[in-house]
């Protein structure tokens, strides 16, 4: 049996597929919490979840057996005594599972923009002082939210100890430590937000979402503010994929499991006009590594309309033919033949932060 | 000592019942009450000790001044509430 959860603002869904259809039963877990990220880790099979309710703060839980019970332990946190202006975690915006050879380590990403490892399954979190400590740090800032954060956490499956950290807005942070040094990569991304002498800063950039080739950890995917760009270094550098009809302009994007050329995104018409273009909703895909896209509407709506998908809310599973969105507007649409025809789930589910397909 | 009552929407989310504890100050009262329970204080106070965005502390009838250092004071009669906010639904 397929399954995938949908991190909603008011609970999380589950989605199992028998080989008979997607469908879901009951009411969501957490009901009218907005859940902000989910991570079904694929080494054991735990499941953890952010949680931000409006009144009482960001929250984490962790479920043993596959979403049955939960068990909520102490979220991610800075160290406190900090006084009145010290941070506090607003959000958990995304998890990663650390390596293979590293069971039991979990990173967390959040706003503001900490990045938070656990060696015990949640049990604790350490917040990594070394890129929080960085004094370009200082330099980041927000986007969409007041503080900017940690929305992309990469772990080479060849290497655990080699990471990528994306933060809207402050660039793509590279360690080959395990996280005790970092260096900014991201050459080559170009922030049209910026005065014209400011464009290229490494930490002045927006990557919306960083996301790796699964089978080649060196091909990274970016969906930037201000385009779609592609790295066969690990990050280092990018190269712009140009003439990106109908636009370049979005946030989610999914690589294909195996081939390195393949990627999936939901373009939207530009930052200050978060809706599709002309009110046509579609998806995007490139079979060539960037350089040319098609575009997908059969089975997406042919009238108006205004969804837009969060960074999280696309997903692949690891055959590449399933994929999965939700969008802002509470739509959720399934693809059995990888992109080119969509299914609509349901029309009424809350706003959706995130999508995941069980491992 | 001074009684602290939860509101029940905090209760759909820990076990919340009501508290008794000693001390001059609401931050006194609530870290002995709650010094065991590191996750229902989490539902009241951020990491740094500050009373949530969007929760009320009010101490004898009146809402707490002092959100960041908790230092209102109370007596051993006192009643702390701790309520939602509206803002913040």
């Amino acid at each position: 049996m397929a399954t995938f959860w949908v991190a909603s603002r008011k609970g999380l869904f589950r989605f199992d597929d028998d080989g008979s259809g997607w469908a879901t039963t009951g009411p969501p877990v957490f009901l009218a919490a907005p859940v902000t990220a989910i991570l079904d880790d694929p080494r054991d099979g735990a499941l953890y979840v952010g949680l931000a309710h409006g009144h009482f703060g960001c929250k984490f839980h962790r479920s043993l057996d596959r979403g049955t019970s939960w068990t909520e332990l102490m979220a991610p946190a800075f160290p406190g005594g900090g006084g009145a202006d010290a941070p506090s975690v607003e959000m958990i915006w995304c998890f990663a599972a650390g390596g293979a050879d590293e069971p039991g380590t979990l990173w967390a990403g959040t706003l503001p923009g900490g990045l938070f490892r656990s060696t015990d399954r949640g049990d604790s979190w350490q917040l990594c002082e070394s890129l929080w400590d960085r004094p370009e740090r200082k330099r980041w800032f927000g986007a969409g939210y007041d503080h900017p954060g940690i929305h992309s956490i990469l772990v080479d499956p060849r290497d655990s100890a080699h990471l990528i950290v994306g933060v809207s807005v402050g660039g793509l942070w590279i360690s080959r430590d395990r996280g005790h040094s970092w260096h900014v990569g991201g050459r080559g991304f170009s922030a049209a937000y910026m005065p014209p002498d400011q464009a290229e800063d490494l930490v002045m950039q927006d990557p919306h979402l960083i996301a790796a080739s699964p089978t080649d950890p060196d091909r990274i995917w970016c969906q930037h503010h201000c385009g779609i760009y592609v790295s066969d270094d690990g990050g280092e550098r990018f190269r712009e994929s140009r003439g990106v009809a109908p636009s370049s302009f979005g946030f989610a994007v999914a690589p294909h499991p195996t081939d390195r050329d393949r990627a999936w995104f939901a373009p939207a018409q530009k930052d200050e006009v978060r809706v599709p273009v002309g009110g046509r909703f579609l998806i995007t895909e490139t079979r060539d590594g960037g350089a040319t896209f098609r575009s997908h509407d059969q089975g997406l709506p042919q009238d108006p309309s205004y969804d837009l998908i969060y960074r999280h809310a696309l997903a692949i599973d690891t055959s590449g033919n399933r994929l999965v969105m939700g969008s802002t507007t509470g739509n959720l649409w399934a693809s059995a033949d990888a992109g080119q025809t969509w299914r609509l789930l349901s029309a009424h589910l809350p706003p959706i932060a995130a999508v995941s397909f069980a491992p | 000592m001074a009684i602290i009552r939860f509101t029940s929407t905090l209760v759909r989310h820990r076990p919340a019942p009501d508290l008794a504890a000693p001390g001059p100050t609401v931050r006194a009262v609530l870290d002995a009450a709650l010094a065991d329970d590191a996750l229902l204080k989490s539902y009241l106070l951020d990491e740094q000790g500050r009373v949530r965005k969007h929760i009320n502390i009010f101490a004898d009838g009146v809402m707490i001044a002092d959100r960041v250092s908790l230092s209102d004071p109370v007596g051993p009669a006192s009643e702390i509430y701790v309520l939602q906010a509206l803002s913040g639904g």
